[in-house]
């Protein structure tokens, strides 16, 4: 228990997937614009992560690393797929991507309103696949603290992108040197944030 | 961007049979490098370009690796464009693009095994680099294989170029050297300001420093083409 939670923490904080990784930085730069729509797409994010975490999880663990297919049969279990890890874990979530968008369509239509313009885009996020290939790099020991990581990197994602939402309304009343406007200060506060971020560094769990 | 993309693709549309280096595929090549950036102008790609620019010589083979993929990819995506059903178009360039990272892994891991162990996932990475999938949305699915290799090499040298501007300024004042593998390291700081006192920037080798040398080039940029400035 006490594990998961030091994940649960290590993942938004520690290792948080923009601020430590850069990852996800294309959508997170393309729709910090209003805190409304970052709030959107920190959500989806969450929820995609949760679920393609576990998903890629179990594929990796059952089909693709070394030995893995030696459930199937004895004489596999010299089998090393993981050659094919991209591929499978970038099809798993392309499809969990547009299935997620089907069903939150059918079944909770305000949630998809909410949602739903940003799903398409997860699928080329960088921090979904990235979240994949981190948790195959670090070889979690169960599933629920796979997921405990998918779960807490999208958490640290959507810290993310809704504080610097945030900071970028309200800039609009400040006078940023106008060749600086829009990208160049976004990049340098995100910066900024990063270095305060780098504080959770030291903190060993 | 994709304004200037759409009128790129009505003009190449209009004109059905043109020399490979006419001025408009010259213009392919060069407006990436500075008017139309991916990175600086378009903001795509940037995860990869801000993780591994540490040091020159994973930039310069993270660049390869990209630029490879980018024209492979793209100049397959045109020959393959009108065969694609539009609906699972997303899945179909995802698969190209795993395929092409993966080849690009692997020679890695064969040849290469220091530095493809410092780039870790982001080799993999490459797969959603948004670099691209937008070109292959915006420029290789409307247009002749020969100008979409043409797009690719102009995109790819776009993005290169930010990356090894970055990682040669975040190596030389992180570590006062650059080094190469085979040349050793070409010392930049003579070592007589080491003795007076001089430390290397160890800001600089952080994550958070790259983030801030991006901004700091696209101020630059900005402020010599005025016409990029937004408008807020």
């Amino acid at each position: 228990m006490i594990e998961s939670l030091n994940i649960f923490v290590k993942s938004i904080f520690i290792d948080n997937m923009i601020f430590a990784y850069f990852l996800g930085m294309c959508s997170y730069l393309a729709v910090s614009k209003t805190v409304k729509t970052a709030v959107g797409l920190g959500a989806a994010v969450i929820f995609v992560l949760g679920i393609t975490i576990p998903i890629n999880y179990l594929l990796e663990n059952y089909v693709l690393s070394e030995g893995a297919l030696a459930w199937l049969d004895p004489s596999l279990a010299s089998v090393d797929l993981s050659f094919l890890s991209f591929i499978m874990f970038i099809a798993v979530i392309a499809s969990m991507v547009q299935l997620v968008e089907m069903i939150v369509e059918k079944f909770a239509p305000a949630l998809y309103g909410a949602l739903g313009i940003f799903l398409p885009l997860i699928a080329v996020n960088c921090s979904i696949l990235g979240g994949a290939l981190f948790m195959q790099d670090r070889q979690y020991s169960s599933i629920s603290d796979a997921t405990v990581f998918g779960i807490g990197s999208g958490v640290g994602w959507f810290l993310a992108i809704l504080a610097i939402a945030a900071i970028r309304e309200k800039i609009r009343y400040s006078d940023v040197p106008a060749p600086l406007r829009g990208l160049g200060i976004t990049f340098i506060l995100t910066g900024l944030m990063g270095l305060g971020f780098m504080a959770f560094m030291g903190i060993e769990l | 961007m994709s304004t200037a993309v759409a009128e790129k693709k009505v003009a190449l549309e209009a004109v059905p049979r043109e020399p490979l280096f006419s001025a408009k595929n010259k213009k392919l090549i060069t407006d990436p490098l500075n008017d139309d950036n991916p990175i600086t102008v378009q903001v795509l790609g940037i995860c990869s370009a801000l993780a591994i620019t540490v040091q020159v010589q994973q930039a310069v083979v993270m660049s390869l690796s990209v630029v490879f993929v980018l024209i492979a990819g793209n100049m397959l995506i045109s020959a393959i464009r009108n065969i694609i059903p539009s609906r699972i178009r997303i899945i179909v360039q995802l698969v190209v693009v795993a395929s092409l990272v993966i080849l690009v892994n692997e020679i890695l891991k064969a040849y290469l095994p220091d530095i493809s162990e410092k780039l870790s996932v982001f080799v993999g990475l490459i797969i959603t680099n948004c670099i691209i999938m937008g070109r292959f949305e915006a420029f290789a699915m409307g247009n002749k294989v020969g100008p979409s290799g043409l797009d690719a090499i102009g995109n790819g040298l776009g993005y290169a170029w930010i990356l090894v501007a970055v990682a040669v300024i975040r190596e030389i004042f992180g570590s006062g050297a650059l080094s190469f593998p085979g040349v050793g390291q070409i010392k930049f700081i003579p070592q007589s300001f080491f003795e007076a006192g001089y430390m290397n920037n160890n800001l600089m080798i952080l994550p958070p420093m790259a983030l801030i040398i991006v901004g700091v080039i696209i101020w630059i940029q900005r402020a010599r083409n005025t016409k990029l400035i937004e408008k807020n």
